[in-house]
């Protein structure tokens, strides 16, 4: 029995490319990897947002209303209910003006129990070091 | 030896980065190690055969079919490629399809994971 620890960074901005969304969904996609895998053996996938990618937890976006896409808010929120690590970089936030207030905390509307992380950088370099591969988009 | 998988989310057209990480990937299979492939997004575009050689245009079917003989497994997200109009009949012969958890997979053993994001 064995884990393999996968950091998702995101640090592309949101619609400009595809990047942000695929690394969310090649995220969520963790939660049915086992069936490649010996029974007891895991893939988990821990995400962060730095850089302009803070920019795709930003609230109230419109993607469904205005292109009819899922929006990269309603990703974040699939993410949360299926317990991933969310965590999006502070400095980086303030860097452009915002704060906690700004982005999405949770999705209670699922039921989740998990809730997005506004922290350091610090402790984004620590899920770093504490991962087996990272994945930049 | 060792495993490597690489993960490509770049066009065919339009960008270098599946050329090389294709020449890598033969590299790795002429060192004697085990290569993943893993095309996403974008990338998917590698999938198509029937490509056409044109000197002013990346042309990897094959090189990708090569390695392919030589042992590569090379996978293509299925619902990338869907959505672009890339269907299961179009695909180059070697390329499976499979949904992203294959990639993520993949990694479990991999001693090395190379994941070139897109443009």
């Amino acid at each position: 029995m064995a884990t393999v620890k996968l950091g998702f960074i995101v640090q592309r901005p949101p619609y400009k490319s595809e990047n942000p969304k695929l690394a969310l969904t090649h995220a969520i996609a963790s939660q049915s990897v086992e069936m490649y895998l010996n029974d007891g053996d895991l893939v988990t996938a821990d995400l962060a947002f730095v850089g302009d990618g803070v920019l795709n937890c930003l609230k109230n976006q419109k993607a469904m209303d205005k292109y009819g896409l899922t929006s990269t808010e309603s990703h974040i929120k699939s993410a949360l209910m299926l317990d991933l690590s969310v965590m999006v970089c502070k400095e980086d936030l303030e860097r452009f003006g915002l704060s906690e207030d700004d982005v999405v905390l949770d999705a209670e509307e699922f039921g989740a129990d998990m809730v997005t992380k506004v922290v350091p950088y610090s402790e984004i370099a620590k899920m770093m070091e504490d991962s087996n591969h990272l994945l930049f988009f | 030896m060792g495993k490597l998988t690489i993960g490509c989310f770049s066009s065919l057209i339009g960008s270098m980065s599946l050329d090389f990480a294709v020449k890598l990937a033969g590299a790795a299979i002429e060192k004697g190690h085990k290569v993943d492939f893993w095309v996403s997004g974008n990338g998917t575009m590698l999938s198509i055969k029937a490509q056409r050689p044109f000197k002013d245009y990346s042309f990897l079917e094959k090189p990708v079919k090569e390695l392919v003989a030589k042992g590569m497994q090379i996978t293509a997200c299925e619902a990338c490629a869907e959505a672009r109009g890339y269907h299961k009949e179009e695909t180059m012969e070697g390329f499976k399809r499979h949904s992203m958890d294959w990639y993520l997979a993949s990694t479990f053993d991999a001693d090395r994971v190379l994941h070139i994001g897109g443009e």
